[in-house]
């Protein structure tokens, strides 16, 4: 079975460090809020200006002028600071955030990532993802591994307007978590009853079997 | 005399000068601590052919996305697309000239236009469609691109609170891009929920200090919110 996109998040949050800054994505690294290990502490940054974000508001604690980057209202937690959007991007480029994770359309066994446009059809705008992508020394790419219609989007090279240029090492997709290096997908773990038949079918670029590929446990 | 005063009596007052052709550097963060009433005023005032820097365009019918409607603006420098209809649809037809940034990119050339320092390098955007075109060099051994600085005819700027010398503090996350582009206009406007006499506001507290302001306004602001989310008691 595919991961869920909570099953996702749950993976994600296993990456997690006590004393870890963290930015998270819009879309599945969002959810991840949700799955930080009880027994560590770490701050949530937000690039629209707030490092420590907290839950969604109660209803009564609504307020327009406290969001998170992707435009949800939030709250602050305790220990929270708020900035300017430069200085957002210092603490991003200047490589002080300890994780990234954020979605993409395509990556490859080079370790680039697509994930704002797709020409003549759809412009999201990269948003903060290049340089987060160009910032970071730690990211996550969530993303499905194949298309609706079994097209892979982990391939031997992006056919989509790159979002950053050999950034990449860690991906985790509905089937499987992985690791680029040496130009190659490295099978890390399996998606519970997704055989490696299935992974490899539907990888486009080079995939580096180990001997042993365990499964995620859930 | 007017000293330091930088009150004006209304919104014509506030954006007079402003005409066709102009460039404008505007705060905000999707519908967060944009200057609504600002934009609504240049919207009445029907200025064609604009330049606009902003991180995102506002929605179909409110914030920036209401001159885009009205084809007010010619070109746009913004880092997101996002959910305006609109602004996709211009994009991809060719009506409107855009120049797609990375957020932090954008963030760095208000603030540098605004400090005085014209260009920078940056690794963001280096290898992909942001970086062609753009002057290359290495630095500790990795790819920087040459980005230049942004200024505007006028910045448009939304705080919470300032004095009538125009120093002025942000509320929460509606700062944003605001203090930066308070910074980067040749005359900048700032609108304000209070406005208070100098000696009000505590000195260590004042986020854009009053050198940056020209013109300062009091108002009310509808605050549209984007995406309302809450969870459960």
């Amino acid at each position: 079975m595919a991961l869920t996109r909570e099953q996702m998040a749950e993976r994600v949050g296993r990456e997690l460090r006590d004393g870890d800054y963290v930015n998270l994505g819009i879309g599945i690294p969002t959810l991840v809020a949700n799955y930080i290990p009880a027994n560590i502490e770490v701050m949530l940054q937000s690039e629209n200006g707030l490092l420590g974000m907290g839950p969604f508001p109660l209803d009564s604690e609504v307020d327009a002028d406290m969001i998170n980057a992707g435009k949800q209202t939030v709250t602050a937690r305790t220990g929270a600071s708020i900035f300017s959007s430069p200085e957002s991007f210092a603490m991003i480029r200047g490589g002080h955030v300890d994780l990234t994770v954020l979605g993409a359309f395509e990556v490859d066994v080079e370790g680039n990532i697509a994930s704002w446009m797709v020409p003549g059809k759809l412009v999201k705008g990269m948003g903060g993802a290049m340089d987060l992508v160009a910032g970071a020394n730690n990211i996550i790419v969530t993303m499905a591994h194949a298309a609706k219609n079994g097209e892979s989007k982990l391939l031997s090279r992006c056919t989509l307007p790159l979002t950053g240029r050999g950034c990449i090492r860690r991906v985790l997709t509905d089937l499987a978590y992985l690791e680029i290096e040496n130009g190659a997908f490295v099978l890390r773990e399996r998606a519970p009853g997704v055989t490696v038949d299935e992974i490899r079918s539907r990888t486009e670029g080079r995939l580096v079997v180990p001997a042993q590929v365990p499964e995620m446990k859930f | 005399m007017a000293g330091f005063d930088k009150r004006v009596a209304d919104y014509a007052e506030a954006l007079a000068g402003l005409k066709d052709g102009m460039s404008i550097v505007a705060g905000g963060f999707g519908l967060c601590g944009i200057p609504e009433n600002l934009i609504a005023r240049i919207h009445a005032m029907g200025v064609k052919g604009l330049t606009v820097i902003s991180n995102n365009c506002g929605i179909d019918d409110f914030g920036l996305g209401i001159l885009l409607k009205d084809r007010q603006i010619k070109k746009m420098i913004a880092s997101y697309v996002g959910e305006n209809a609109e602004f996709e649809r211009q994009l991809l037809s060719g009506e409107l000239d855009v120049e797609l940034t990375p957020q932090g990119t954008l963030a760095e050339k208000i603030r540098a236009g605004g400090a005085g320092i014209p260009a920078f390098y940056t690794a963001t955007g280096y290898g992909t469609p942001v970086g062609e075109g753009k002057e290359v060099r290495e630095f500790n051994g990795r790819p920087h691109i040459l980005e230049q600085s942004i200024t505007a005819d006028f910045a448009i700027v939304k705080g919470w609170k300032a004095d009538w010398y125009g120093n002025v503090i942000y509320r929460h996350t509606a700062q944003n891009f605001n203090p930066a582009a308070a910074t980067a206009g040749r005359i900048t406007v700032v609108e304000v929920e209070e406005l208070v006499p100098p000696g009000e506001l505590d000195p260590d507290h004042i986020h854009t200090p009053s050198i940056y302001v020209d013109r300062v306004i009091q108002s009310r602001f509808e605050k549209r919110i984007e995406r309302r989310t809450t969870r459960s008691a």
